[in-house]
């Protein structure tokens, strides 16, 4: 646990959120994601093609923690599309499988490659 | 770090107690886990509203001791 107050945790996140258009907040990286939640997060943005940013909660105990209380949402991986925070991996999947995931996504720039 | 199953049906019940609840011990180890929860009380709520009424009835154990928990809810059809 960090001694930094969460009001200062939820500007940083805050700031996160609202300057990309998509952000995935996970554990790891998607070249090497470090867990199997947001290793399936991960899969699902590459499958619709989204552009997105990513932050590894493992490199920064502040967001790791202050990211459950900005969401009031108590895992990780933790999506989030136009500063709106959409769920965590399940989520996504049962989103996806609906074709609303498709739609949310569909007003975010593509994947550049 | 384990959890038995039948404690996690359990507090759901408690929490909402019409609903059907069914689990899956993923990999055989007490650990990861997939719950779905097909409740009346998720009618009309969006995705992120039943899963936190599942996380509520789980009491703070989610992402904690229950690190694995594949949640799939729905309403009864």
């Amino acid at each position: 646990m960090s001694d930094t107050p969460q009001s200062s945790t939820d500007a940083r996140i805050a700031e996160i959120v609202n300057s990309n258009d998509v952000v995935l907040f996970m554990k790891g990286t998607p070249l090497f994601p470090q867990c199997g939640f947001s290793s399936r997060a991960i899969a699902i943005l590459d499958h619709l093609g989204a552009a997105y940013e990513t932050v590894d909660v493992l490199q920064d105990m502040e967001i790791r923690q202050g990211i459950k209380v900005f969401s009031d949402w108590p895992t990780i991986p933790q999506l989030y599309v136009k500063g709106e925070f959409v769920g965590g991996s399940d989520i996504m999947m049962e989103m996806y499988e609906a074709g609303e995931l498709q739609a949310l996504l569909s007003g975010t720039a593509p994947a550049q490659n | 770090m384990a959890m038995p199953a039948a404690e996690i049906e359990a507090l759901i019940r408690a929490a909402l107690p019409d609903a059907e609840v069914t689990i899956t011990d993923l990999a055989g180890d007490g650990d990861h886990y997939a719950a779905r929860v097909v409740s009346a009380s998720f009618a009309g709520k969006t995705r992120v509203a039943q899963h936190k009424m599942v996380y509520e009835a789980l009491g703070g154990r989610m992402g904690g001791v229950l690190h694995a928990l594949q949640l799939t809810t729905a309403v009864p059809t």
